[in-house]
């Protein structure tokens, strides 16, 4: 049972503690960072569930996100929808094009896998790029008065940083209910020997279709809020490959295939990127230490920050997943 | 009609450079099973190596290609010991994510060294007219300098020791060790061409389209596109596949606007990947 795991009541009160920080000041700026981090932390979480529990290495997971925020902005504006709803709405509709798009690429393997997702992510860009309804390549923007129905624009951003504070939450809990349950056992078993598991029963075709279908989920609800609460959306920052391949610097960097892992590695990445942004000194070399970190890890330290901590602490195992 | 044919003579010299750029990445795929995403980087490198030289010597710049090539075969070493060689043989997602860190820091470098604003080699050669066709000079140059280093890669693989050495640890690298061929050097050898041949073709490249430090990743995209049309480890296969490409471009440009082209490629590279993941000149074999 989930609830009986300690990782799961830690998870509630680390999300109680995000909401409730910026609030209790009233911070902004505050806010304004935290909605960063929490939003590393959902993407990296969910693409921990292709990248490190199924060993499938998706390059276009931001196409989720940003499919979700075009399926969401278009639903909240153009047809004036509620915005939890138009929400919903595109964490469902996505993750059905991502089963349809599973059955079809989830046949290759390994690298073969990582480019067709590169492939994908080109050609849903450029597909939206192109599609009249979603603006072409200028995008949508939200009309200000759209968020008069949550009660103006200052309200709006607060219901907004809470929902998406939840989505965290909820990327952490399914991270770690899937980790315990027997389908997760299943999806270990396709990343060790995809053979041996379809050999043993593990029906391999449908656990990899649901799996790549359920981590399109909350990543399209966190596009639909994120971009709402910005307030445009266009091609270009919508499926940028950039913050794709970032997530997956996230995972490495705290350990792939842990809960903790991608959470740690989202929020210590999007804390690294925004203080070497602004930092006058090094905003120009961002990639390059960015770039350098993922390579040290990548060669010394392939368990990442949690393989470290499970070496040093061995009893960590037990608590955190 | 001679719309539609001048259009694809463009697509077919352009082409030869894809197949060139697509050489370079089929080769390190082929023979050391590692998906190089630094290549797009490189092919940038190379943009800008040629716009140094050219700048520092205004000599003709399909000359300035020898030493850019020269360059490119050291990188490619100084890439191999630094990022390469520690992961051969670990899983595919290593590979993919130090040649991606190198990339990054690559592209970081050159972006504080070059900003991302558009630079330009100036450089012309005189083209000549066939009826109402118009051959641009350095298209013309561009593909023949492809087809020619393309068929000198051939014929290094075939007809030399070292690159039958390549050939043999490609195909099965116990055995080459086994038979005496040290297998480090003949990978570090390998990659360096890939590398230089990247190098190469964003040099070329260079000469026709004006360019940022940026504009690597759209060759590096094609490059994929080429490579998997071709099926790996059949560089001359991706020199053909290169031309293809090309040719594809240049019939369909006349018909739909250029911005559904992106959607053409790609939607066929997908496809291509999960129908022919041997590529389109082998036969399916179950």
């Amino acid at each position: 049972m989930i609830l009986r795991h300690p990782l799961f009541w830690l998870i509630l009160v680390f999300a109680a503690l995000m909401a409730f920080a910026p609030l209790r000041a009233n911070n902004v700026s505050l806010r304004e960072d935290l909605i960063l981090v929490a939003l590393a932390i959902i993407l990296a979480s969910n693409l921990n569930l292709m990248i490190g529990y199924t060993g499938y290495v998706n390059f276009g997971h931001i196409v989720f996100y940003g499919l979700g925020g075009y399926v969401g902005l278009y639903l909240a504006t153009v047809r004036n929808w509620n915005l939890v709803l138009a929400a919903l709405a595109a964490g469902f509709g996505v993750s059905l094009f991502a089963l349809a798009l599973g059955m079809g690429i989830l046949r290759l393997r390994g690298a073969y896998f990582a480019l067709a997702t590169i492939g994908v992510l080109q050609a849903v860009q450029s597909f939206v790029a192109n599609f009249d309804p979603w603006g072409r390549s200028t995008g949508m923007y939200v009309a200000f008065d759209a968020y008069e129905r949550l009660g103006g624009a200052r309200h709006a951003l607060w219901i907004t940083y809470f929902l998406v504070i939840g989505v965290m939450a909820l990327s952490m809990i399914l991270s770690l209910g899937i980790k315990i349950s027997k389908f997760g056992l299943g999806l270990f078993a396709i990343r060790e020997d995809e053979d041996a598991a379809r050999v043993l029963g593990v029906n391999t075709t449908v656990f990899k279709a649901i799996i790549f279908s359920v981590s399109a989920f909350l990543p399209a609800v966190a596009g639909a809020l994120m971009f709402y609460k910005n307030g445009m959306i266009d091609p270009s920052i919508a499926f940028e490959f950039m913050l794709s391949l970032e997530g997956i610097v996230m995972l490495m960097l705290g350990g792939k295939g842990t809960v903790v892992g991608a959470v740690l590695g989202g929020g210590l990445y999007e804390k690294l990127r925004s203080y070497l942004l602004t930092s006058p000194k090094f905003s120009n070399f961002q990639l390059v230490i960015a770039g350098g970190l993922l390579l040290l890890v990548v060669l010394f330290a392939p368990g990442g920050l949690i393989g470290w901590i499970y070496r040093i602490v061995p009893r960590a195992r037990k608590v955190i997943e | 009609m001679s719309g539609i044919l001048a259009s694809m003579i463009d697509g077919l010299l352009i082409g030869s450079v894809y197949g060139l750029a697509a050489m370079g990445l089929s080769l390190i795929w082929g023979v050391m099973d590692v998906i190089n995403l630094t290549h797009g980087a490189v092919i940038a490198l190379g943009m800008f190596g040629m716009f140094i030289l050219f700048t520092a010597f205004a000599v003709n710049a399909y000359i300035l290609l020898l030493p850019v090539i020269a360059a490119g075969l050291l990188l490619g070493l100084v890439i191999y010991w630094f990022a390469v060689h520690w992961v051969i043989g670990r899983s595919q997602l290593s590979s993919l994510l130090s040649t991606f860190a190198v990339n990054m820091m690559i592209i970081g470098i050159g972006t504080a060294i070059w900003s991302t604003s558009p630079y330009n080699v100036n450089f012309t050669l005189r083209g000549f007219t066939v009826g109402a066709y118009t051959f641009d000079g350095n298209h013309l140059a561009a593909a023949a300098a492809a087809v020619i280093i393309g068929l000198a890669l051939e014929l290094f693989l075939y007809r030399t020791r070292p690159g039958k050495a390549i050939r043999a640890v490609a195909d099965n690298r116990e055995a080459a060790e086994l038979m005496g061929i040290s297998s480090t050097m003949v990978l570090a050898l390998a990659f360096a061409i890939g590398i230089a041949l990247a190098a190469a073709s964003g040099a070329l490249i260079s000469t026709l389209f004006p360019f940022t430090i940026l504009s690597g990743a759209g060759y590096q995209m094609k490059s994929f596109v080429v490579t998997v049309l071709a099926g790996l480890g059949k560089p001359l296969g991706a020199l053909v596949a290169g031309i293809l490409l090309g040719l594809l471009e240049g019939a369909v440009t006349p018909f739909i606007a250029v911005s559904w082209i992106p959607l053409i490629e790609f939607g066929l590279f997908v496809v291509v990947l999960v129908v022919f993941p041997k590529g389109i000149f082998t036969r399916a074999t179950a």
